[in-house]
């Protein structure tokens, strides 16, 4: 059924497109999907890739930055030179489509466990942390004046939110009370630079080929704040996938991470990254715990939902690693 | 007084079936789904296992703490409202012990694979 309308809806604007076939859903909740499929043409298919909300679902919920801002987001980053799809479509409403964009399909993997033990990567893993360090830099440098409208955030901010939304959950966490702790002693005030952040700059939303990496993906979380967010991250021990030793996605050090950031002419905070790093971790903890609350709540009544909820503990140790480190 | 097989001995039960018999018949998304079942059925097993011991040797240590008395989550709460108030962080003495223990005691059930986990586990006796 989605096929037939995709395909009215590719004919009219792809010169020379008959039609889609092999339409296939990769993922998604209620509220937002994404589809892969190829665009038939004379000349050769083309690998496309569909992002919606299905008709009903108009507004995003909470953080999310909306489609229309993640097609906008895209399409400058693929503007820029940085490793982007390129937006080949945003959906109208004669679509009949719902809410969303078209975008070009980057062949490649994004599952961090194969990115960090196949063969096939093993020429990309000691390379990727500073080329990287050169794609966040390149997303800080976006005109701030192109930009679509973004919620402004600061540590400030969001320590104040994940306070918010960890009370809600009335269940005691004296490792996150520790670290909330931690974060409003030692909040560095608003950032001297603020600029477009991606807010979920990590496996999962990273396309890695052989070369390296291809496509930032995923800009639902992207807003405006403290570059050195996106930097403290991806360094966070739940996207090392075992890998503890190699911060940077369990591939790479920090210190590869910075340079790639600095050759590209922009400036690292350390400290400010480590704060990022520390927040970073509570943030994923906390999310761990709203999962579960959706599953409680009977929103999403599957056994993954339930399960997340047993992973925060594993944010608890991390930030014990970084607030408590036991003898060396 | 419930009769015998044990709750550990009946999932423990289903989940060598589901393992050996189930799993290797089941291919695609079904089959992730399935070992986030196992997953789970295991944590259910070592929570049942751990449980009893470890909520008493954390209820002992919060009376230490605290100096009072009550129920586990109780004791749980009132040490959120003294961290967050700053009447006790990692200074004080015997905090940084007992959050360790504690977390080190969750991760046994929910992710005793968990990186983090193993490499603290191996620095025994510090």
């Amino acid at each position: 059924m989605i096929e037939e309308q995709l395909g009215r809806c590719v004919v009219s604007w792809y010169p020379g497109a008959t039609g889609v076939s092999g339409a296939a859903k990769l993922s998604g909740g209620a509220s937002q999907e994404t589809w892969t499929f190829d665009i038939v043409h004379p000349s050769g298919n083309v690998g496309a890739i569909l992002r919606r909300a299905p008709p009903g679902y108009g507004a995003s919920p909470g953080r999310a930055a909306g489609l229309d801002a993640e097609a906008t987001l895209m399409q400058l980053a693929h503007d820029a030179g940085l490793p982007s799809p390129r937006v080949m479509h945003v959906l109208k409403p004669e679509d009949e489509l719902g809410r969303g964009f078209i975008m070009q399909r980057i062949e490649g993997e994004t599952i961090a466990r194969k990115i960090l033990r196949d063969e096939q990567f093993a020429k990309a893993r000691p390379i990727l942390a500073r080329q990287l360090g050169g794609v966040i830099a390149g997303i800080h440098g976006l005109a701030p004046a192109k930009l679509p409208k973004l919620r402004e955030m600061s540590a400030t901010k969001e320590i104040a939110d994940l306070e918010r939304e960890y009370r809600s959950f009335n269940w005691p966490r004296p490792v996150f009370e520790l670290a909330l702790r931690w974060l409003r002693e030692r909040d560095p005030g608003p950032s001297k630079e603020v600029t477009l952040v991606h807010g979920d700059f990590r496996h999962g939303n990273l396309i890695i080929g052989p070369d390296g990496v291809r496509a930032v993906l995923d800009w639902e979380l992207a807003h405006v704040g403290d570059p050195m967010e996106d930097l403290g991250w991806i360094c966070v021990n739940s996207w090392r996938f075992g890998e503890i030793d190699k911060p940077v996605g369990g591939f790479g050090t920090r210190e590869e991470l910075f340079a790639g950031y600095e050759e590209a002419g922009r400036k690292v905070d350390p400290d400010r990254v480590m704060f990022w790093e520390v927040m970073g971790t509570l943030r994923w903890g906390i999310m761990c715990c709203g999962m579960m609350q959706r599953f409680r709540q009977g929103l999403d009544h599957s056994m993954e939902r339930a399960m997340i909820g047993r992973r925060s503990s594993e944010t608890e140790i991390d930030l014990l690693r970084l607030l408590a480190p036991r003898g060396k | 007084m419930q009769d015998e097989p044990t709750p550990t001995e009946l999932i423990k039960a289903v989940a060598d079936f589901l393992r050996n018999e189930i799993a290797p018949a089941i291919k695609g998304h079904n089959a992730f789904k399935l070992r986030v079942g196992m997953n789970a059925l295991d944590l259910v097993t070592r929570q049942l296992a751990l449980e009893q011991g470890s909520d008493a040797a954390e209820v002992a240590r919060l009376k230490q703490l605290l100096g009072m008395d009550g129920a586990l989550i109780e004791l749980n709460r009132a040490l959120c409202e003294k961290i967050a108030r700053g009447e006790v962080d990692l200074q004080t003495a015997g905090l940084a012990e007992h959050l360790w223990q504690t977390t080190m005691d969750k991760l046994a059930v929910d992710q005793p694979n968990y990186a983090s986990y193993k490499r603290e586990l191996g620095r025994k006796g510090s």
